[in-house]
């Protein structure tokens, strides 16, 4: 019995000043952290993509905690409900930034731009503009090898595999930002979503002279110039034979879609719904 | 006992279907189409205009930047336009083309064939010679050799090493040209040997050449400062480093250069190109090029212009044989798969190699069995499968530490891989971002 008695009392003793111990020193080395940065990184999606330029949720939340305004500060994945409940977390403004989604500028499908040539290496994009600028006469075009598709965390691009060009699922983009910088031919583009997801954009890179461009693509921007004069809001510019519309001041008037010859102007989700294909028609046999 | 470098080496089949064939005279087509980047380094400025003359040996372009080359006009006509046009490189870039009249020469040229021993120049004037007439290395990787004859401030050459190894197979240019301008060779070298202030070169030879070896043992005897080094067949012996070892077994260190051991290397035909640049005041106009493949009819070394289209090369060898699967610029290690035949040739162009459709097909690529034949045979020492694994996580800090920018490309881990692995493509890819990021962190 008395035994027992001394075992509890030098075990309780000894548990008790290692508690005292282990009190001290937390005391000591204590770390303070911002008791709102948990609920503000609860309240991000999660991903840890950096799509916001910070290295993960964690370090985001941080940045918004410590910020004084969150304006310069966006998470594109959650978008304005994400931020709107991170402002409501901390007492700020909310950060007003329009969601974008990601574009493929190239319409290069199979039909359009025929092969010249077979690639049979690696199946990398950027392996494959290390040896060259693609299977057909366009040496802007995409590959559809899918590095674009590889490096999406969100599966929202995937390569069409009869067309070879990746195609967005609007649903699933979050505008990361990922496969802008995966595609080796600078090809993607994030744009304003736009109201109702309707956008307008130049389905094109070929930066080489009009003829050489139509000869090989079908639906090649020629570089001639007719949607810049046709565009009363001064959004379209002419770069190296190349239109491109800047989507802070393009309103989606339309008015440059059926001035273009070669309908390298896309429209998306206008109605009436599939105009591109009908006027792609028309054209067919115009030619 | 034959020399070797030491450290991995393959043997592929030889297949020298060329070899012994004289040289032939491609003639000048109607266009010619002349790039202005034919070299490592910066491209040239062009400084003709649409609708000028030219005659052959005029100044296309003009150098910009420490390491480029001079550009000069193969042929005599009138620049067409300027405009990009599709090279080796698989782009569009820029070149001068230009209608072709008669063959007429600049004034200062000698183009006769009469050897000219004599020299009195001095190192300068030699650099300067081969500086104006943009010579570049020959062996394929076209670095501008007068860049490699301006050691770095602080270094001194003691040995002047001949590349005359010609591993790659099926190429026989550089062989040819050996045998048949052999003097001419030697005369180059001692003009290599007086621009960079040495009294010794060496000149290492493949045993599969005997007869060139013996035709330059015979030649050297005229030429006491002139040893003929015998090596046994190996690839990549080719490769500066691995030449430096067989040769004078010393080690440049990694990421140093040649010059650090004592060492220039030059290649035979860019010997040959500055015999002509120096003693016929001769510009880089023309090259021998081998046109081969397995099912090539009539197997041949031809000295063609700068700026003809391969086509014409390829019609001369019998035509595109109906098997083709894959047109490749170079030898079948290092060469490079074209997207046209309609690409000009340039002064790197050192064969026009033809493979067969089924040996063309790459084959279906297996998981790594971590056999390491890569890592023995790998030339650099390096650990093939370990960098093309970090390539595709993209871990290039890692990358970085396992010396992925040593490697010199020359494909032998892809030949070697049983299970069929792109292993140099995923390197090369790694390699060109890590050179991307150590630039970027010294700016």
């Amino acid at each position: 019995m008395n035994m027992m008695l001394m075992a509890v009392g030098v075990l309780g003793a000894i548990g008790a000043s290692g508690a005292t111990i282990l009190y001290f020193i937390g005391q000591k080395f204590k770390v303070y952290e911002d008791p709102r940065i948990e609920p503000v990184q609860d309240a991000l999606p999660g991903v840890n993509c950096g799509a916001c330029g910070f290295p993960g949720c964690n370090s985001f939340a941080k940045a918004c905690v410590e910020a004084d305004s969150l304006e310069d500060l966006n998470c594109p994945v959650g978008g304005a409900d994400t931020m709107a409940s991170v402002a409501t977390i901390l007492d700020k403004a909310a950060s007003k930034v329009a969601k974008k989604i990601a574009v493929v500028r190239c319409n290069g499908t199979c039909e359009n731009r025929p092969d010249k040539n077979e690639y049979d290496g690696a199946a990398n994009c950027a392996i494959a503009a290390q040896l060259y600028g693609g299977s057909t006469d366009c040496s802007f075009g995409c590959y559809g090898l899918g590095d674009c598709e590889a490096v999406c965390p969100f599966d929202a691009i995937h390569v069409n595999p009869v067309t070879l060009i990746p195609e967005v699922d609007v649903e699933k983009c979050t505008a990361c930002n990922k496969c802008v910088v995966a595609c080796p031919k600078q090809l993607i583009e994030l744009r304003k979503q736009g109201p109702k997801s309707r956008r307008i954009f130049v389905s094109c890179m070929n930066q080489d002279k009009g003829a050489i461009a139509r000869r090989a693509c079908q639906v090649a921007c020629i570089g001639c110039g007719k949607c810049v004069k046709a565009c009363p809001f001064d959004a379209i510019t002419m770069e190296n034979n190349l239109a491109y519309i800047d989507d802070d001041k393009c309103r989606l008037c339309r008015k440059c879609v059926p001035v273009c010859p070669t309908n390298s102007i896309w429209e998306l989700n206008f109605p009436p719904p599939r105009k591109v294909e009908t006027k792609k028609e028309t054209a067919s046999v115009d030619a | 006992m034959l020399k070797t470098f030491r450290i991995g080496g393959i043997h592929p089949e030889e297949n020298k279907f060329s070899a012994g064939k004289s040289i032939e005279t491609i003639a000048i087509p109607s266009e010619v189409i002349v790039p202005l980047a034919q070299h490592i380094g910066a491209p040239c400025q062009a400084v003709v205009k649409r609708g000028e003359q030219v005659k052959v040996g005029t100044l296309l372009g003009k150098s910009v930047g420490f390491v480029s080359a001079n550009i000069h006009s193969p042929v005599s006509g009138t620049v067409k336009k300027i405009d990009k046009a599709l090279d080796a490189s698989g782009y569009k870039r820029d070149a001068v083309f230009i209608d072709v009249v008669d063959d007429i020469w600049e004034e200062s040229i000698d183009k006769t064939n009469s050897l000219n021993r004599d020299y009195d120049f001095t190192s300068k004037e030699i650099i300067d010679k081969i500086f104006a007439a943009g010579i570049v290395g020959m062996g394929g990787a076209t670095f501008p050799t007068h860049v490699k004859l301006t050691p770095p401030p602080g270094t001194k050459a003691e040995v002047l090493i001949i590349n005359g190894v010609e591993c790659e197979p099926y190429l026989t240019a550089d062989h040819t040209l050996m045998m048949e301008k052999t003097e001419e060779i030697f005369v180059g070298i001692q003009l290599l040997m007086k621009a960079v202030n040495v009294n010794r070169a060496v000149i290492g030879i493949e045993n599969n050449k005997r007869d060139a070896i013996d035709k330059f043992r015979e030649t050297a005897k005229f030429y006491p400062s002139i040893k003929i080094q015998p090596l046994k067949v190996q690839y990549p012996q080719g490769g500066e480093k691995q030449l430096i070892d067989a040769v004078l077994s010393r080690q440049v260190p990694s990421g140093a250069l040649p010059i650090s051991v004592g060492a220039v290397v030059q290649n035979v035909g860019t010997a040959f190109a500055v015999y002509e640049a120096v003693q016929k005041n001769k510009p880089l106009v023309e090259r021998v090029v081998t046109v081969t493949g397995k099912d090539v009819t009539n197997h041949c070394n031809v000295l063609s212009r700068i700026g003809v289209p391969l086509r014409n090369l390829i019609e001369h060898a019998g035509g595109l044989p109906e098997t083709t699967g894959k047109v490749v610029s170079g030898g079948p290690m290092m060469g490079k798969a074209l997207a046209s035949i309609d690409i000009p040739v340039t002064k790197g162009t050192s064969g026009i190699l033809i493979i067969p459709t089924l040996e063309a097909r790459r084959k279906q690529m297996k998981d790594c069995i971590k056999c390491g034949k890569c890592v023995n045979i790998c030339p650099m020492g390096l650990n093939p499968t370990l960098l093309m694994t970090l390539t595709e996580y993209e871990v290039w800090d890692k990358a970085e530490k396992e010396k992925i920018t040593d490697c010199i490309e020359c494909g032998s881990c892809s030949y070697t891989c049983p299970s069929d692995r792109p292993l140099l493509d995923y390197i090369r890819l790694g390699k060109s971002k890590v050179m991307g990021i150590m630039r970027t962190r010294k700016d």
